[in-house]
């Protein structure tokens, strides 16, 4: 199935585009983020939150939405 | 007496009236950071007759500071920021009680300096900051308003607001990952923050007021370039939470690391095994891999540095690595601040350091 991705701030830099639709056949987040490494080796260093369907959500959720969302946190004031 | 026609807009409003702006003029509000997110927060609730404020600010104002941080003039260049941010506030509210903190806010200052008021507002610019502030107001039990930027971005939320989600519920410190924009020099929109303080303020005013819904257990996410705004929903951690309060009674007793002001020595392994007499310290989790054995290594977690000043060795140089370079970067601005300058930091990670001692 597919699932549309939106990214934010710095993890947005690192996949050049804000929002994506993405093929998969995981079943949750974390195995949904490897699969994400693979297209993006440099996500795997950044710090980030995942949410799905607009609730943030721990890495062994099961994907269950239509949309993830890639949250990294910002420091700047 | 207070000539309330200066607040007639707001006790027009039924939702205001004079009851709410009373409200506004007993409250008590500190601001931390009198930067980009800090001169319009400070400039609404000043306006707004919020009756006792506090801001606190080290550092002083440049003239990079001006194409964003509006209660600045020339005439404030190099004048500390809570103290310029004073004098022109008091002369847009010559009624309202307020006190400038010209220093670092620190794990000795906040519990105490927290306990004066009713509202936390966040408008720092760094990691460490936000994070004790989100511990010290836990401690205290005081709300948080918390705006951070990065570029054409921006979030606002309200922590720990009648037992809500804290900042660390939002992001669990992972200080091996990298994380965006701690201090770095890095490029913003001058009226971004301008957009994020003025909700901050929004905020404020909403919790003294008690009228709205409060963005707590929510995340806004602003994006300035295309006006998309989404909000997340953030859940409550316990475990988060007590993590924090059950070292509360140790709480002051940390040093707070400053990465941003202080200079860290950072040299590479190669450099570092030329020296002399050294110590070579890990300064990760005991659990930590991958484990290093080749050589002689003193294991002081970064958790519990303060501790162990013990197994320090004074007369040697001392050598700090963890698995990413950064947590020993940390423990260098502690020690430094501790008094003990002779250390530093492996620019290397754990993997890379590994490797070049098995090679030796």
């Amino acid at each position: 199935m597919t699932i549309n991705v939106k990214y934010f701030g710095l993890i947005a830099e690192i996949t050049t585009c804000e929002k994506e639709r993405i093929l998969f056949t995981k079943k949750n987040v974390s195995e949904f983020l490897e699969l994400l490494y693979l297209k993006y080796p440099s996500l795997k260093n950044k710090d980030f939150q995942v949410a799905q369907n607009q609730e943030l959500v721990s890495q062994d959720a099961l994907i269950s939405g239509h949309e993830l969302a890639l949250l990294p946190p910002f420091a700047g004031g | 007496m207070i000539n309330m026609n200066r607040y007639k807009r707001h006790i027009t409003l039924s939702e205001i009236g004079q009851a709410g702006q009373n409200k506004l003029l007993k409250a008590k509000v500190l601001v931390i950071g009198a930067g980009g997110l800090g001169c319009p927060i400070l400039q609404y609730i000043a306006a707004a007759g919020v009756g006792t404020i506090g801001i606190i600010d080290f550092d002083t104002v440049e003239i990079s500071n001006l194409q964003r941080q509006v209660l600045f003039g020339s005439a404030s260049i190099g004048m500390n920021k809570a103290e310029a941010a004073k004098i022109r506030l008091q002369d847009l509210n010559n009624t309202i009680s307020i006190t400038s903190y010209p220093k670092k806010l620190t794990h000795q200052n906040a519990i105490t300096l927290f306990k004066n008021y009713d509202i936390i507002v966040d408008g720092t610019d760094n990691f460490e900051t936000r994070y004790l502030i989100n511990d010290a107001a836990l401690i205290t039990n005081k709300p948080v308003v918390f705006g951070a930027i990065y570029k054409f971005e921006g979030q606002v939320s309200v922590f720990n607001y009648k037992n809500g989600p804290s900042y660390r519920c939002l992001f669990s410190n992972q200080q091996e990952k990298e994380q965006s924009g701690n201090c770095e020099d890095v490029g913003v929109l001058g009226v971004l923050p301008g957009i994020i303080g003025s909700m901050q303020a929004n905020e404020v005013l909403k919790i003294i007021l008690d009228i709205g819904n409060i963005l707590s257990g929510k995340l806004l996410i602003y994006n300035a370039l295309n006006y998309q705004t989404t909000v997340l929903k953030i859940n409550k951690s316990e475990a988060e939470i007590s993590k924090v309060l059950d070292k509360k009674d140790s709480f002051k007793n940390k040093t707070t690391s400053f990465l941003c002001s202080s200079e860290v020595n950072q040299i590479s392994i190669i450099e570092a095994l030329k020296k002399n007499n050294i110590q070579l310290i890990d300064v990760r989790e005991t659990s930590e891999t991958p484990k290093i054995d080749s050589i002689a290594i003193t294991s002081i977690p970064l958790s519990d540095l303060e501790n162990n000043l013990d197994k320090i060795d004074l007369k040697k140089e001392i050598i700090l690595f963890c698995q990413s370079g950064k947590r020993s970067k940390q423990a260098v601005s502690i020690l430094k601040q501790l008094n003990i300058n002779n250390c530093f930091s492996i620019k290397e990670n754990s993997s890379e350091i590994k490797k070049h001692l098995e090679n030796i």
